[in-house]
């Protein structure tokens, strides 16, 4: 776009929102205290299955500062949870969908399921309170792996789903890829499980709800990434309540990566609690409580076959995946490792013909959901894994047998019922090749190997779907909501502006880059733009953030009421410099008759419309204020091939990441310092799947292991290295900004770029296979048995 | 039981009967309304409640507010000049966007203070060593390392 928008777009402007965030001042949820509140905790299950027989609350109202109790048996009235996308199996019958009880109804499914919300004038009494409560359980056997929990005889979960099963669905034509098979030279076949992770924003959950008798409404603070849809889901399906009534603000949130996207039961509870006690109710869920009770991200147990020529032509792919949903359906947890996941499995290749076959099982442990990149990760990491052994089958190096099978002609009808609107991917191939220097990585393995280490190359080139869409495609394959995005643009009378977007920025920086997009755009200083989000008493409408949608989708929003701002500004501007609209040109923040010198800036625009002394009141209403929705025509497709370098000590099994390159094609960018920051942090949150970070619970007893930071491995700032980070550019076809999203590319290529280096490394250890995380015990372990 | 404190907290002198078992941190954050200083675990792992005590980084939620009696504290509403000028580290963790989502970040810059009075001229290793006790799942820490880089030359460490 250049100078007409100022330079403004593709420039690496400085954050907005960054000073209040620097000096202290961000105000995120636990920051927020309404006079007179209380303090609310929730007592939680500490079995991972049981029936309850008894709860006794009677000594524990009686403690000190024990303002009320709640446990299920009070919510009468109050729905479960919902969940919002449904899932048609095989079988040609909706998925099962038990019930997901705001507080435990008679049965509790996981450590660390809600019982008893209790109220209480200090965090400490509240406490206190809980743990006077008296609980009379039973506790029954459990079921934690995926894989388990549909074997026959497993412990039975929910009632209204024999054998544990959610649902098995299927895509792809089964008979065309049996046939391919029958035909294929050769099949690399692998199995695979994707480990599940906690997500770990930093800032835990926390909410804030109170209610007021004077106009019968609530408002409610919460750290959540779609305001809007919390409140829809919260008031239309559990609580009843009229949606006009409640106010749902997402104020500064630290960090989502998904696990904020979700309705939870604590928030929900806590609204309707608030009427009741008639006074703010808060609660800041503390990070051992989080472990135990955000939604978890991953946990799939996968077989994987492909079948290819002796050229390595792949000829058909075949997956079956089991996935966990763990105890409840989470909001969005049934879409994940079905729609978000199969449609992916094509990756950037040509493959013909894909069967694929997902059953999801119920287990007891925490629900888990969209984390970081939600289901893409995980098929990506399927994808290139297997391309990975295929290529060591066939003895066809790493980037040829991919080059080999790239999509090249676009728009691709892919087997799995994606179309990609664009793409070059041997660019994005060559140039992460050159980034990483691969031509002399022999002479850097041979001196690793004189220190006695093992070092390996991986490549992982990947695809991603971005901005779920269209709403009635997606209506057809069982979303229960939209998937568009609204955004309003208010011009005030001196010309500055004020944005109200539907997406939400968690670490974003929408705030920079949306103005980035509308002062460009009206050629208005930078400083003129505010961008307000995260509440649903300002903004309009919206679905919220997840999904790599905001800029394509939010953004978008945005430039169509823009262009409606725009459009009526040219009205005025005709009658002002009594000229036919049709001669009218906005450029650089000037009206101007086309082929003259006379113009009017956009801020005589804006003033006019609010001071309609000169105006054709008879045609036009005053004012300069428009809104739009914006429901796209398809997803969009990020892709990118990333290559990492590891060097392992064989002594230790310790893997260092000695480098990490990734290209990626995010079609147009705004602020390049921004994209480069979320590919930065998408990458650590890929290197801490593959060598760190491991959801464990106890398979007898259902107790979770990794339960704080003591035993859940975060990535730390030692454990990663400088990346090297690049960009090429493809720009989406079907949006203005040409834009496709770049949030979840770093936590979609890492680990399958790792773990194929870990496995390039260890080939000359004679190790075949290893499962993430790369832990120094397991990889220690498997060149151990490996020799033997 | 309550327990007499006194602090010089950014440079004002406070005071208050605090009960014993009061944190540091819910000292700052309840009672002084200072809610930049963030509270992000219960193990005293993630650091975002870094603030220093007598010139020292500490975690304030690992340590009473009793237990401070008598000491400086610096929490990251105090780092800027009274006219609103960022710190040179803070200013540095904006100009290398070290920052994202913003919760972990007070407690990062605090860090990093502390860092490079420690280790003047440290390496990229070093600052990645040092900052072991700070958790960002936003950054992937390549900025914070580039931010930490820049505000210590700024520093004139």
């Amino acid at each position: 776009m250049g100078a007409a928008d100022q330079g403004l777009v593709g420039a690496s402007v400085r954050r907005k929102e960054d000073y209040r965030f620097l000096t202290g001042a961000g105000q995120y949820t636990d920051d927020v205290n309404p006079p007179n509140h209380t303090h609310a905790y929730f007592l939680r299950s500490p079995h991972a299955h049981a029936k309850i027989r008894r709860i006794d609350t009677a000594k524990a109202k009686t403690l000190p500062g024990v303002v009320a109790i709640f446990t299920g048996a009070d919510l009468e009235g109050v729905n479960g949870l919902p969940c919002g996308w449904l899932i048609t199996g095989t079988d040609g019958k909706p998925m099962n969908e038990p019930p997901h009880p705001v507080l435990a109804q008679g049965k509790v499914r996981h450590v660390g399921d809600q019982i008893a919300l209790v109220i209480a004038e200090t965090p400490d009494q509240a406490k206190d309170g809980a743990e006077a409560i008296v609980v009379d359980y039973e506790t029954l056997p459990a079921v934690v792996n995926c894989v388990d929990a549909l074997k026959p005889g497993a412990p039975q979960i929910h009632d209204g789903a024999p054998g544990n099963k959610c649902y098995t669905w299927a895509l792809g034509d089964k008979a065309a890829v049996d046939a391919a098979f029958a035909k294929a030279d050769h099949v690399a076949k692998l199995d695979i499980v994707n480990n599940r992770l906690i997500p770990n924003a930093i800032e835990p959950r926390a909410a804030v709800a109170s209610y007021s008798r004077a106009d019968d409404s609530y408002t409610l603070y919460v750290s959540n990434q779609n305001p809007h849809v919390e409140r829809l889901l919260m008031t239309a399906f559990v609580l009843g309540l009229p949606e006009h009534k409640v106010r749902v603000i997402a104020p500064d949130v630290g960090g989502g990566f998904g696990s904020k996207i979700y309705l939870y039961a604590e928030e929900t509870a806590m609204v309707w609690a608030s009427k009741r006690v008639n006074r703010p109710i808060k609660w800041a869920c503390e990070r051992s409580e989080s472990f135990l009770s955000d939604a978890h991200g991953r946990d799939h147990v996968t077989h994987v076959e492909l079948a290819c020529t002796k050229d390595g032509k792949f000829l058909a792919m075949r997956v079956h995946t089991i996935a966990a949903m763990g105890a409840y359906l989470s909001t969005f947890a049934s879409c994940i490792p079905t729609i978000l996941y199969a449609t992916l499995l094509a990756g950037q290749y040509t493959t013909p013909v894909i069967y694929a076959e997902v059953t999801a099982s119920f287990t007891n442990t925490a629900p888990v959901d969209a984390y970081r990149g939600a289901g893409r990760p995980e098929a990506t990491y399927v994808v290139e894994r297997i391309v990975h052994q295929a290529a060591l089958d066939l003895g066809i190096a790493q980037d040829e047998i991919r080059r080999r099978n790239f999509i090249r002609t676009f728009p691709y009808q892919t087997p799995v019922a994606l179309v990609y609107d664009t793409g070059n991917y041997d660019q994005t191939l060559d140039e992460a090749m050159k980034m990483a220097n691969v031509k002399e990585f022999p002479a850097r393995k041979a001196e690793a190997g004189k220190r006695g280490k093992l070092r390996g190359i991986g490549y992982a080139s990947y695809i991603e779907a971005c901005g779920i869409a269209p709403s009635n495609i997606a209506g057809a394959l069982g979303a229960r909501a939209g998937l568009f995005e609204a955004g309003e643009v208010r011009v005030h009378p001196t010309g500055s502006v004020t944005v109200f977007t539907g997406s939400h920025s968690h670490g974003q920086g929408h705030e920079t880059t949306f103005a980035q997009v509308v002062a460009g755009r009206l050629g208005i200083p930078f400083e003129n733009v505010d961008i307000v989000h995260g509440d649903t008493g300002r903004v309009p409408f919206g679905m919220g953030t997840y999904g790599s949608r905001s800029l394509a989708v939010g953004g978008t929003a945005i430039v169509k009421a823009l262009d409606k701002i725009v459009a009526k500004g040219k009205k005025i501007a005709a009658h002002l410099l009594e000229a036919a609209e049709t001669d009218i040109e906005f450029k650089d923040g000037k009206f101007s008759v086309a082929g003259t010198d006379r113009s009017k800036t956009f801020g005589e625009i804006a003033l006019t419309a609010y001071v309609p002394h000169n105006y054709p009141l008879d045609k036009l209403e005053p004012g300069l204020n428009e809104m739009a929705f914006y429901d796209p025509t398809n997803f969009t497709f990020p892709a990118g091939t990333h290559i990492c370098e590891v060097e392992i000590d064989p002594e230790t099994g310790v893997v260092e990441v000695a480098s990490f390159s990734a290209c990626d094609d995010f079609g147009n960018i705004i602020n390049p310092m921004i994209v480069e920051g979320q590919v930065h942090g998408g990458l650590t949150q890929g290197i801490g799947q593959a060598l760190l970070e491991n959801c464990v619970y106890d398979k007898e007893t259902g107790q979770l292991l990794t339960g704080s930071y003591m035993d859940y491995a975060m990535p730390r700032a030692d454990d990663v290295p400088s990346f090297k980070v690049g960009t090429k550019v493809t720009p989406c076809t079907h949006n203005p900004l040409g834009a496709k999203g770049c949030g979840e590319a770093g936590a979609i290529g890492a680990p399958a770029a790792l773990m194929n280096a870990v496995h390039d490394a260890l080939a000359s250890s004679g190790v075949k296979y290893l499962d993430m995380p790369a832990s120094p015990h397991r990889v220690w372990s498997a060149i151990q048995s490996a020799k033997q | 039981m309550p327990v007499p404190l006194s602090l010089t907290v950014n440079g004002k002198k406070v005071s208050a009967d605090v009960d014993s078992r009061t944190l540091l941190v819910d000292y700052l954050r309840n009672d002084l309304g200072l809610t930049g200083t963030h509270v992000g675990c219960d193990t005293g792992q993630c650091g975002a409640c870094t603030v220093h005590l007598d010139g020292n980084a500490i975690k304030a939620c690992t340590i009473l507010a009793a237990q401070a009696q008598g000491g400086t504290v610096l929490t990251i509403e105090g780092l800027a000049a009274a006219d609103g000028t960022m710190h040179p580290m803070q200013a540095a963790f904006k100009e290398c966007h070290g920052l994202q989502c913003g919760f972990c970040t007070p407690g990062m810059v605090m860090s990093a203070i502390d860092l490079v009075n420690r280790h003047p001229k440290a390496s990229e290793q070093t600052i990645r060593q040092e900052l072991e006790g700070n958790l960002c799942r936003c950054t992937g820490y390549h900025n914070i390392v580039k931010a930490v880089q820049h505000g210590a030359a700024a520093m004139g460490k």
